[in-house]
């Protein structure tokens, strides 16, 4: 019995001890940043994904002809050196010599005609058709020289240039396509990937050939490891733990509690939550065709209490259907505080003493908030029915024109210019409920000219126009919270593009 | 013996076309997949192409006999996330479930069976309370619960484990804790509530009368019969331990199947939800069958019954 008590222990004992041995945590003692991501990445071909993930491995493998630094709002020279509209449907470019991709090709014309000329075709399946329809054909001038012709005036041309649409080298690609570039990444970037398990774990090595003038160059961590590790709670004991350096999108309430065992920082995002009326739903008959209707909503919400019980941080309420950080975004617009008297008297003028009942769908917005929403309503009279769906059933339903109001959140790409935002839900288009063919006209207008300042105007027109008839009720800017290890010093952005490349051990 | 198996294997198979019938029909039930795939930034132009590029604006039953008819010739198609071939990705995940699966249904069976016979030996005494209060913490605690308070306590306070991920084998220690502490209580209790029965029964009284020493009457007569109810409920507790593995595989992050369907679910991976559907409804129909026939083996009277 003794001896067999012993053999169990010893071998209890061995369990431990080889436990104990494991590797200790990595991070600034070898230069490598743990990174964890909530959602698996998806393929790392820039053109077919749209997940936030997968999107920051690729602006580390790859890199775009451009590149905007969002500090001063300037647009770099990448890949590119210099360009210029030599009309109004054509830009050129010349290309950077001695640039170098990854499997050792060097770049040249051929790799920005290759690529772009694919991922323009139809057949090619790019995921965002709005970041490549503008683009009619690319003709190589020369090998350092390169033509865009545009198929239509586009203002977001510059933005999408700049480190949104990579370049791949010409031999791979047109020889692999898509499924070789997402198996085999090569880009010309400050990372290269040189290991991979789709979805679950990426290792991203600093490339030493990366060009000297490059807009990132200078980056300083060797090694990036990447899991995906879906459980928040274990993200956060991991941090704790050391074996995480960079864990994001933790929940506001999470993040006050983990501030005193780690590095917490609150960022501001492009990315916005409103609640969407729609005067065209249900063929029209519904309270909020009515402007004083959907006036009285929004001074019946208290948007601030709910900012500030659910959002927090870095998050603030909106007058806009926009970011305030983007172009365009005026912010002299019609505003409406929280009075719930007001709201009263507005409903009551618009024939509604008794209230109403308003169906409201939310997606991808937590109940909370909604809840909130519905509950200061209520207090005006106006019993909203909250219906949770997923956000392609709700903005389905929005489309049909089903539901008089939605709530839910739009992120602009990341892009800091009204033009990926605005037009969607007000320019005539299938998100358009509002139909409003003058405001349709002027951000029609404002979308194809290239004069910045007609631009502008034009926007701000549109803006106004919104908040005055309240076609929609602006929350708050969405804000991320990152968890950082107390070694790492990191800046965030608001176009959710984590930079590693600029991150560094303090 | 032949005619019972033939029987129960067609069965078998339309149980799981039915199955795959019913979860195709209800995926397009919660929402138009293009909408789903294009993303919360996509256009309705983009899932307009997105919807022709699928093929997702063909009928519901073309696109179903369709995915049916390449199943049935082993092509199981492509990932819509992934954009690799669903046996790939599914290749990829499945070892680690089923290296959780099997041992933490290991680990239960080792611990359930000699602890239901040692309560059943002795009710009300000492192990049968202790057993009591196994069987009522592992199924009154939410897995994820313990999950993460495992992790605190072994991963964070004393690092003696890895948090999550199976890099090092050490990765599957707390994960198979938790799930055979979750399996443990219904193989114990079945264990204890057989051996009881068959304990008072004429046949073992007979044995004691004869003189049979007790761990003879015990293992040679007694648990023969009493396994009977456990070898069914296994196939389902097996079944169960490899598909519904999804809690503890998100928690300790181990990319293994449970956690790959929920993904695919949400994110409307179609192609990889109807593998998994098809491969989980077979395996429960696979194993279900291997118990009833094993049981067969075991209890002779079992072999005439009607399937």
């Amino acid at each position: 019995m003794i001896r067999r008590i012993n053999t169990v222990t010893i071998a209890f004992a061995a369990i431990i001890s080889l436990s104990l041995s494991m590797p200790a945590s990595a991070g600034k003692d070898d230069n490598t940043l743990n990174v964890a991501f909530a959602a698996e990445p998806e393929p790392l071909d820039t053109y077919k994904i749209a997940g936030r993930e997968g999107l920051i491995l690729t602006r580390h493998i790859y890199d775009g002809l451009l590149y905007k630094d969002l500090d001063t709002g300037e647009i770099l020279p990448a890949l590119a050196e210099s360009w210029e509209f030599t009309g109004p449907l054509t830009i050129e470019f010349t290309l950077r010599k001695g640039v170098k991709f990854h499997n050792g090709a060097a770049f040249s014309a051929d790799d920005v005609v290759t690529t772009l000329n694919t991922v323009i075709n139809p057949d090619y399946g790019t995921r965002y058709l709005i970041s490549v329809d503008w683009i009619e054909s690319v003709e190589k001038i020369d090998d350092y020289k390169v033509r865009i012709n545009m198929s239509k005036p586009f203002a977001g041309a510059v933005e999408m240039l700049a480190d949104a649409l990579s370049i791949y080298p010409h031999e791979f690609f047109s020889k692999n396509g898509t499924d070789g570039i997402s198996r085999t990444p090569i880009g010309t970037g400050p990372y290269r990937l040189v290991e991979q398990e789709p979805g679950v774990r990426y290792v991203l090595e600093r490339f030493e050939d990366h060009y000297a003038d490059s807009p990132k160059s200078g980056a300083s961590i060797d090694r990036i490891v990447v899991r995906s590790i879906p459980e928040m709670n274990t993200q956060y004991a991991e941090l704790m733990a050391g074996d995480l350096d960079w864990i994001w999108r933790i929940p506001p309430d999470q993040a006050a509690r983990l501030e005193s065992r780690v590095q917490i920082i609150s960022a501001p995002i492009m990315r916005i939550g409103y609640v969407g009326f729609a005067p065209e739903a249900l063929n029209g008959d519904s309270p909020v065709s009515d402007p004083k209707v959907r006036q009285a909503l929004i001074h019946a919400t208290n948007r601030g209490a709910i900012v500030d019980a659910f959002a927090g941080g870095a998050s603030k309420v909106l007058n806009t259907p926009c970011n305030p950080a983007q172009f365009g975004c005026a912010q002299d617009v019609a505003q409406y505080e929280f009075n719930p008297d007001k709201a009263k008297a507005l409903l009551a003028d618009a024939g509604y003493v008794d209230g109403f009942e308003l169906e409201m769908i939310f997606a991808a917005m937590p109940r909370a908030t909604a809840e909130a929403v519905a509950g200061d309503l209520a207090n005006v009279g106006v019993t909203v029915n909250l219906n949770e769906q997923q956000y392609a059933a709700g903005i389905g339903q929005w489309r049909n024109k089903e539901v008089p109001a939605f709530f839910s959140n739009w992120g602009s790409y990341g892009i800091g210019d009204v033009v990926f935002i605005l037009s969607n839900f007000f320019g005539g288009g299938a998100d358009d409920l509002v139909q409003d063919p003058e405001l349709a006209q002027w951000l029609k207008e404002a979308d194809t000219s290239s004069d910045r300042a007609e631009r502008e105007a034009l926007y701000t027109k549109a803006v106004k126009r919104i908040a005055e008839q309240a076609y929609w009720m602006p929350m708050y800017n969405f804000n991320v919270n990152y968890g950082l290890s107390p070694d790492l010093s990191f800046t965030p952005h608001p176009d959710e593009f984590a930079r590693w490349w600029q991150a560094d051990w303090k | 013996m032949t005619v019972f198996i033939l029987k129960r294997l067609v069965i078998a198979f339309f149980v799981c076309l039915a199955v795959s019938a019913i979860s195709f029909a209800l995926m397009f039930l919660s929402g138009d997949p293009a909408i789903a795939i294009a993303g919360s930034g996509g256009r309705a132009e983009d899932a307009e192409a997105i919807r022709v590029a699928y093929g997702f604006d063909r009928p519901i039953l073309v696109q179903y006999v369709d995915w049916i008819w390449s199943a049935l010739q082993g092509n199981l198609g492509q990932s819509i996330y992934f954009n690799i071939p669903v046996s790939e990705i599914i290749g990829n995940r499945i070892g680690v479930t089923l290296t959780l699966g099997f041992i933490a249904f290991g680990v239960a069976l080792i611990v359930a069976v000699p602890l239901g016979i040692a309560a059943a030996m002795h009710p009300n005494g000492l192990i049968d309370r202790i057993a009591l209060i196994l069987a009522v913490t592992g199924q009154a605690i939410p897995s994820f619960w313990l999950g993460l308070m495992a992790i605190v306590v072994f991963g964070v306070w004393y690092g003696w484990v890895p948090i999550s991920g199976t890099d090092e084998w050490q990765g599957y220690i707390l994960p198979v804790i938790v799930l055979s502490y979750y399996a443990l209580p219904e193989m114990m209790r079945i264990t204890r509530s057989g051996m009881i029965d068959v304990l008072a029964s004429d046949y073992v009284r007979a044995a004691y009368a004869k003189g049979l020493p007790a761990r003879q009457v015990i293992w040679k007569h007694a648990l023969r019969n009493a396994v009977l109810p456990l070898v069914s409920l296994s196939a389902v507790q097996l079944g169960q331990l490899l598909s519904g593995s999804i809690v503890i595989e998100s928690v300790f992050a181990l990319n293994g199947m449970g956690r790959l369907a929920w993904e695919s679910l949400l994110r409307s991976d179609l192609p990889v939800v109807q593998a998994i559907i098809l491969l989980l409804s077979l395996l429960y129909v696979v194993l279900t069958t291997l118990a009833d026939i094993f049981n067969a083996l075991l209890d002779p009277r079992l072999r005439g019954a009607s399937v």
